[in-house]
């Protein structure tokens, strides 16, 4: 069986494309093959700047032939219809077959497909597979139509096998295939011919290519580790950077050099990401000293001077970057000390949202979000507020615009350069945080506090103007910032009624929208107030209106009209993320709904609380039987309850019991409710199921022994009564209505 | 061919050896335009005749202009005015990367010594309406070119494709030359008696400029002629094709580009001097880059953008 060789050749592919093309190229060309009837023994693609190699194993000769066999009319059916069949299955009248079935005799065909050489089959494939290549980009060149990620050179595709190798034909916009290939841009030695896959990869090593992205990889991390150990220094990991560069070049050659001494007090990160993300060099630690001395770059060449040239040419560039690197640290930290007045200034200029107004009203609020959420985490209100107007400040420092992906870090240095309480620097780094569901979640009090302040306050600011995600489309990553939230409150076990800030931050927005003064002035101040105390602007409102003589203004109306709707819908799409969130974690969907159904349900810690416990509780059979029991109570009572158009819940008397075990009932049902309302107060649910489970015998028997639609109206109001108890005890947990099961 | 020997001396040498190189190689060497631009994309012979099927050629020097990058002379590599070579083919033709590297061994990059990498930059102009893929060319870790495969300008797909390649000239020179301050580099031939350097040309009117540009230029004229060059751009697209008095078919679509190339520059100068705020500044790229599609609708119609009657 032959071996397949393709290779495409073409101008420099950007290398964060490389390794996924390789793959699409090896998905592609096998997927359509084996679809061919073609199966192969195995299959490796490769990438480098320059080209996508796949090379097949032990592939099918030619497909294999197919028959086929078709049923036609019946014996005797009408001439046209017999035609039709005809020409449809492709055959001649006298190749059909007359067949006896139990409808009667009918004509079979039987139509055979031939199986077609590889060579045919590989053409097709792959003018088919670069005709619709998935490049994340691609485009046209010189005068032709065909598009790939930058101009294709030639194609080579060979079948190979023991006798020798022969090139599969094909010409694809002008460009034929062929059995040649070339190596080095630069050190190659001209185009040669490949003979299959073994002689194809020792020929590019020869000119200087090696052709496996891992090997290059492995090539520069292993050389750059060895020349920084014999320094005795290391270099900084980083995975991404070494399969960047490793698309980069096609023979790597790794070089050392050193970091000019005026720019070793810069921080390590400025270093490291200036370094990265211009030149792609990596960073080499000393660990006695703990900062960043050396460079590794690597280039795509040897030269008769060992890379004196080029390692002098990268040291020049790094200087001239390094050299406005320290440019900006130093005028940063000259503002920094400053206070930072330009850069508060300055963002009150820069457009946060064109409907939430600038940075600077956004750290205004986010300031008083974070001073009122301070006792909750536990923070000092003053550090948290100083933290939260800080948080954001340098964002307007040359090295964040610079560097984008430094904000928070920098705001870190700089509020240590200046002196700056510990609690402040940290929060400028971590009031970020976590951005992924992975990314640590910050515990210090005055982080936390900033950090929810910043999340809710962006929540409730779209909420406000109605920029909600919907589907696949969330451009202000809300989603991200509601999980943030939940994250930072339930690991950090914080108590706290999110309504009641969602309320009050979403006034703050509308006062900063509202056009009219009123808004700003002291009725809003007093509203907030009575929010910041009491939670829910409805009750609020009647407080407001009380305190204030005459009519209140419109708008003030709407708001209490509005303000309620808004922060309820932000609150579903809050319980909304903790469903993925806890599901994520194993807990039922069921589960989770039952325990949002009940009140309190905006304290987040406390929902999760009571769905681990029921969670828990579910697992155990007590807890299933005891579901059931509740759930045949439950069924009967509100069947009676619709039919006789009335409500039990007049509370149920021993003295009426007929049988021993609604006697029983009644005595398990008095010590359980007293314990478990005391265990609720204490929000000990785990106590309140346990002793939930110990209803489940006393409510087994009595559907054992009684039947509940007694003849006797008192006896059966009466037990209708008791399962009403039996339901109240039940949904003081949880929504029990809602598990299923 | 004019013959050169050695390494280059002097920022005019390369500037000699690009042009002596791409006439060599068939390009029509043509001189700057003479307007106010941001990059030698702007000229005509760019913008223009990358559009449409006609084959086209074409290298020059383009003086251009980036108010906002002024430093009084004082930054080593920062100017806000500097020379762009620029090369454009249309339609690329296949060899154009191995055209490129003998254009930089033209200006003495000898390829044995140095590591030369196309690393991944995709152009766009927001002004112009205008994208394509290409790379970055470095040359030891330092940018030396832009080299673009256009795909489209003024929102028309480029049919044939143009290979456009950039030159950032005193950059290009200063590393050649090995010169650390873009003012000390030899702009004649150092051994010649009248021997001046970059900043002995260019370094008093660094200043004079920076200064216009962040301080003084007047930001109400510098609106108004703003709104006259888009208003007078428009004007002339709008008229008939017919000229009333020669009775020819007569596109003004040069004289049109020319005005969009002026309103281009004046927003660069109010945005120098920080008048145009950031919800602002994309109105103004969008205004301009409506003029620019005009005039490329309008040159696809004309004999030069190949209209055939």
């Amino acid at each position: 069986m032959p071996d397949l060789l393709i290779e495409l050749f073409s101008e420099e592919i950007p290398a964060r494309m490389q390794a996924r093309a390789a793959d699409d190229l090896r998905k592609k060309v096998t997927d359509g093959l084996v679809e061919a009837g073609l199966t192969y023994g195995g299959a490796q693609a490769f990438s480098t700047p320059r080209r996508l190699t796949l090379a097949l194993e032990d592939l099918l000769a030619e497909s294999p032939t197919i028959k086929e066999e078709r049923k036609g009319p019946k014996v005797g059916a009408p001439e046209k219809a017999l035609e039709g069949f005809l020409r449809g299955a492709g055959v001649a009248r006298d190749a059909l077959e007359e067949r006896d079935t139990p409808k009667g005799a009918v004509y079979f065909a039987t139509i055979t497909k031939p199986g077609r050489p590889a060579a045919e089959i590989v053409a097709e494939v792959l003018e088919d597979a670069i005709r619709n290549f998935p490049w994340p980009k691609s485009m046209r060149w010189g005068a032709g139509s065909l598009r790939w990620v930058r101009p294709l050179h030639s194609i080579l595709c060979v079948l190979s096998s023991e006798e020798g190798h022969e090139v599969v034909a094909m010409d694809i916009d002008g460009i034929t295939s062929g059995d040649t290939t070339e190596g080095h841009r630069f050190m190659g030695s001209g185009r040669f011919v490949v003979h299959g896959f073994e002689d194809y990869e020792a020929k590019l090593k020869r000119d200087r290519v090696i052709l496996n992205a891992e090997d290059r990889a492995e090539t520069i991390w292993s050389e750059a580790t060895n020349m920084a150990f014999a320094q005795r220094m290391e270099v900084v990991e980083d995975k991404g950077l070494l399969a960047e560069v490793a698309g980069l070049v096609e023979w790597p050659v790794v070089l050392m050099g050193d970091i000019a001494e005026d720019f070793l007090g810069l921080p390590p990160e400025v270093l490291q990401t200036s370094m990265k993300e211009h030149q792609k060099f990596f960073s080499v630690k000393n660990p006695k000293t703990g900062r960043i001395e050396k460079f590794i770059t690597v280039a795509n060449r040897e030269t008769a001077d060992s890379g004196k040239t080029i390692l002098a040419g990268n040291q020049k560039v790094l200087f001239a970057r390094l050299s406005d690197a320290k440019f900006f640290w130093e005028n940063d930290v000259r503002v920094a000390k400053g206070g930072a007045a330009e850069w508060l200034e300055s963002l009150e200029n820069v457009t946060f949202h064109n409907k939430l107004g600038s940075q600077g009203d956004r750290i205004g609020r986010v300031a008083s979000l974070a001073a009122e959420l301070a006792p909750v985490a536990q923070a000092d209100v003053d550090l948290a507020d100083t933290a939260a107007r800080w948080a954001k400040a340098d964002l307007s420092s040359e090295m964040v615009y610079e560097f984008p992906e430094l904000q928070g870090l920098m705001g870190r240095y700089y509020a240590e350069t200046v002196g700056h309480p510990a609690e402040v620097a940290a929060a400028a780094e971590e009031h970020y945080s976590p951005l992924g569901p992975s990314d640590d979640v910050p515990s210090a009090p005055v982080s936390v506090a900033v950090a929810l302040a910043d999340k809710l306050d962006t929540l409730t600011g779209f909420w406000a103007i109605d920029e909600k995600p919907t589907g696949s489309k969330d451009p202000f990553a809300l989603r991200r910032a509601a999980l943030g939230v939940i994250r930072l409150v339930l690991e950090n076990g914080l108590r706290l009624k999110l309504d009641a800030h969602f309320e009050h931050q979403l006034l703050r927005h509308e006062a900063h929208q509202s056009e009219d003064d009123l808004l700003t002035d002291a009725l809003a101040k007093d509203l907030q107030n009575e929010i910041a105390d009491h939670g829910v602007l409805g009750a609020v409102f009647h407080t407001v209106k009380a305190a204030v003589d005459g009519e209140l203004p419109k708008h003030i109306e709407t708001l209490r009209d509005s303000l309620p709707d808004t922060s309820g819908d932000l609150l579903s799409f809050f319980h909304d993320r903790l469903k993925v969130y806890l599901r994520d974690q194993g807990i039922r969907h069921d589960v989770i709904d039952a325990c949002i159904a009940m009140p309190g349900n905006d304290d987040l810690t406390l929902l999760v609380a009571r769905a681990r416990a029921l969670q828990d509780f579910m697992s155990t059979e007590d807890g299933e039987n005891l579901l059931q029991g509740f759930k045949r109570a439950n069924n009967i009572l509100s069947q009676a309850e619709e039919k006789d158009g009335v409500e039990y819940s007049y509370g149920a008397d021993v003295k009426f019991a007929e049988d021993d075990t609604e006697t029983a009932l009644f005595v398990a049902l008095d010590s359980a409710e007293a314990a478990i309302s005391a265990a609720i107060e204490t929000e000990d649910f785990a106590s309140a199921m346990g002793t939930m489970a110990s209803l489940r015998a006393p409510i087994d028997a009595f559907f054992e022994a009684v039947q509940v639609n007694s003849d006797n109206e008192v006896v059966r109001r009466n037990r209708l009564n008791l399962l009403s108890r039996i339901r109240g005890i039940c949904l003081q947990a949880a929504d029990l209505t809602r598990v299923e099961g | 061919m004019t013959q050169f020997d050695g390494k280059p001396r002097s920022f005019q040498e390369i500037i000699l050896r690009l042009q002596a190189y791409w006439a060599d190689k068939g390009c029509a060497i043509m001189q700057p335009y003479d307007m106010e631009v941001g990059a030698g994309t702007f000229h005509p012979a760019t913008t223009l005749r990358s559009l449409g099927s006609k084959s086209w050629a074409a290298a020059y020097v383009q003086p251009s202009r980036r108010p906002t990058d002024g430093r009084y002379g004082e930054n080593p590599n920062r100017l806000q005015h500097y020379y762009q070579y620029q090369v454009l083919i249309k339609p690329s033709p296949p060899n154009l990367q191995e055209l490129y590297l003998g254009s930089l061994a033209a200006i003495g990059i000898d390829m044995e010594m140095h590591d030369i990498r196309f690393v991944e930059d995709d152009w766009e102009s927001p002004t112009l309406g205008a994208w394509g893929l290409g790379w970055e060319v470095w040359c030891d870790g330092m940018e030396v070119s832009q080299f673009t495969y256009f795909q489209q300008v003024g929102g028309h797909d480029c049919h044939p494709v143009s290979g456009e390649l950039t030159y950032g000239l005193e950059r290009l020179a200063m590393y050649v030359l090995g010169v650390d301050h873009v003012m000390d580099m030899p702009f004649n031939d150092p051994q010649t008696e009248i021997a001046l350097t970059y900043g002995d040309v260019f370094r008093q009117t660094e200043q004079e400029y920076s200064r216009w540009n962040f301080d003084v230029a007047n930001t109400d004229v510098l609106f108004k002629q703003f709104e006259e060059a888009e208003a007078e751009c428009e004007k002339i697209l709008s008229l008939d094709h017919e000229d009333p008095k020669t009775g020819k078919r007569i596109i003004m679509a040069h004289p049109a580009y020319d005005q969009c190339i002026k309103a281009s520059h004046l927003f660069n100068l109010l945005d120098a001097r920080g008048v145009i705020s950031v919800t602002e500044r994309q109105a103004y790229i969008g205004r301009v880059r409506a003029l620019a599609k005009q005039c490329a609708d309008a040159f696809v119609q004309t004999e030069a953008g190949g209209y055939a009657a």
